[in-house]
């Protein structure tokens, strides 16, 4: 009983947030294209029927069809309604429905961010091995590669990677879609700003593990090296290094975005920009809901991995 | 009335456990930061000054000049002194992100102490705009607001500002809720000094080590920003030196002046080093 409400908190949370999202992009947007020069309605109606078949008659019954002439308010009220009922209405460069364009590009862009993760979880162990040994070298040179590594931007990382691994090296290729060898640069320059971020988490945490009075003592009741470690270190340093996630999947968001324009990779980032400049905005409206409730989804998931490793948790997170 | 009357009992405690929480950053890697900071600055403030050179003066003659010559770091493939156009560039770089880190700061901090010290329903309602801003990536809130004026300098640093002013707002609020429960603020209030004298002498000095901290932070996520959104265009728009849009600019001449990119890179990477090195321990 105590269980299941502890768990509705958790989900009434991420409900609101969820809900906070939308109604902080779809308020955005709508402002977005009122503030746009020209008539929108003419604007839509060309993205509708193509530029040429635009006519007079044709922004007329847009603006009828829409309820454009209607007062501002009123507007804004059916964009947000018509947001609860995931209409996300046309393209205004290519006249596709948004959700057919999103359910293509969030499928490449969900593979981007689980191989990157994949990639990262490499991070752990090291951060591991290095706090269990803290102010050894693997624990200063770690450390000092993670702050570098931190120090760059992640445009900058994906064209040093390019550099070395398809100018250099020429194993892999620069930019562009079609393999799984297009994935792994873009993949690999998420992970590793991912996997330095976990690498300093998990050495900390290991660190102050090492401290703890019950750590101490399942030492001196004679448990030694990987036992030691396994029974009484990992599960305890799991705590923050899950905890942190968060932080991660705000850089795991805000990378794809950056990393897909930088290797021309088609997903949803990549359309984002393009939609920004091409001042498309239900497709910008589209992509920025779609990677928001993305997020909002991992940080649910990520509340559920807390509790499980830590059933002590209440409604503290 | 002097500030050291804050060494009573309950504050220690409440220092002991902030210092605790936080692991301090060694003392030879912040003054490593500030060292690179004061050099890489001065570079970005004094170079624009020094160096004569027009940065967007073109001389395709003298286009892909080698080192040494009369531009020292050579020209880019329109025959622009690569000197001029790093030290404007770093000096854009360092400019905006300021600007955005004082835009964050001023209206965070100011909030956060404003809900701590009234309570009630602003802080409930500042709280829940909070949030709000807190639900979405920041990176995805900038570029919303960029969508209004792609290329102009306003959206970039009024974007990121409002991505930013959360995390002042919140942990000034949180550290002002507890300092003005201390009996020494009770007593300040008890011997007549009114809220001024307990922001400036009291509030503002014991926040300031770790807005510090936070600021620092900040502007290093400003920078990086600031360069990562005109790397893909939607920032600063070119022929504006900025060391973002410079390393793409100048990566397919990569063969024929590798340092053409590698130096744009390595200005943005002493920057943010500089800066996190400043700011600690924090891990986001």
């Amino acid at each position: 009983m105590l269980r299941s409400s502890l768990w509705g908190t958790v989900l009434l949370g991420r409900a609101l947030q969820a809900v906070l999202v939308s109604l902080l992009v779809g308020s955005l947007c709508f402002a977005l294209m009122h503030s746009l020069p020209g008539d929108p309605a003419m604007r839509i109606a060309a993205g509708r029927y193509g530029p040429d078949a635009m006519s007079l008659q044709a922004a007329e019954s847009v603006r009828q069809e829409l309820g454009l002439e209607q007062p501002l308010l009123q507007q804004y009220g059916r964009a947000l309604w018509q947001l609860a009922q995931f209409d996300l209405g046309h393209s205004l460069v290519t006249g596709r429905p948004i959700l057919e364009e999103l359910q293509v590009q969030l499928g490449h862009s969900l593979w981007l961010a689980l191989a990157s993760l994949l990639l990262s979880l490499l991070g752990i162990p090291l951060g591991i091995i290095a706090g269990a040994r803290a102010g050894g070298w693997l624990d200063r040179g770690s450390q000092a590669l993670a702050i570098g590594v931190r120090a760059l931007p992640p445009f900058v990382l994906g064209l040093l990677l390019m550099w070395l691994f398809s100018i250099q090296l020429g194993w892999l290729p620069p930019a562009g879609f079609g393999s799984w060898q297009h994935l792994l640069l873009p993949a690999l320059t998420l992970a590793l700003g991912l996997a330095a971020l976990s690498c300093r988490v998990s050495r900390d945490a290991m660190a102050e593990v090492q401290q703890s009075a019950y750590f101490t003592f399942a030492r001196h009741k004679g448990l030694r090296g990987l036992t030691l470690i396994q029974r009484h270190g990992l599960r305890n340093a799991a705590i923050p290094v899950v905890a942190y996630l968060g932080v991660q999947a705000v850089y795991l968001i805000e990378g794809v975005v950056v990393v897909e324009s930088i290797f021309a990779y088609p997903g949803i980032g990549h359309a984002m920009v393009h939609a920004i400049i091409a001042r498309d905005v239900p497709m910008v409206q589209g992509t920025v809901l779609t990677l928001g409730l993305l997020f909002v989804l991992i940080n649910l998931l990520i509340d559920a991995a807390c509790r499980w490793i830590d059933p002590r948790q209440g409604g503290t997170r | 009335m002097n500030s050291t009357v804050v060494t009573s009992p309950t504050t220690d405690i409440h220092a002991a456990l902030a210092q605790a929480a936080r692991p301090q950053p060694s003392r030879w890697a912040q003054r490593l930061g500030w060292g690179l900071l004061l050099v890489v600055s001065g570079f970005a403030l004094l170079g624009p000054w020094l160096i004569s050179a027009d940065p967007d003066r073109q001389d395709l003659l003298n286009a892909l000049a080698p080192f040494g010559g009369h531009d020292w770091l050579g020209t880019d493939p329109y025959g622009r002194s690569m000197l001029a156009r790093l030290a404007h560039g770093a000096q854009l770089s360092f400019l905006l992100a300021l600007l955005t880190t004082l835009m964050a700061v001023v209206p965070g901090v100011l909030l956060g102490i404003v809900a701590a010290w009234r309570g009630g329903w602003l802080e409930k309602a500042l709280v829940a705009l909070a949030d709000m801003i807190m639900a979405l990536p920041g990176l995805l809130l900038v570029l919303l607001v960029i969508a209004f004026a792609p290329g102009h300098f306003i959206p970039l640093c009024l974007g990121l500002a409002l991505a930013l002013w959360v995390e002042f707002f919140r942990i000034s609020r949180a550290r002002s809720a507890v300092i003005l429960q201390q009996p020494y603020i009770e007593a300040t209030r008890m011997l007549g000094f009114g809220p001024g004298y307990i922001l400036r002498r009291l509030l503002l000095p014991a926040l300031a080590p770790t807005l510090l901290t936070l600021a620092s932070f900040a502007m290093s996520t400003a920078i990086i920003g600031i360069s990562t959104l005109s790397a893909i265009s939607v920032g600063v728009r070119p022929p504006t030196a900025e060391l973002g849009s410079m390393i793409v600019e100048l990566l397919p001449y990569y063969a024929e002046a590798p340092a053409l990119v590698l130096l744009p890179s390595l200005l943005i990477f002493l920057l943010v080093l500089a800066l996190q090195l400043i700011s600690g321990g924090r891990k986001s």
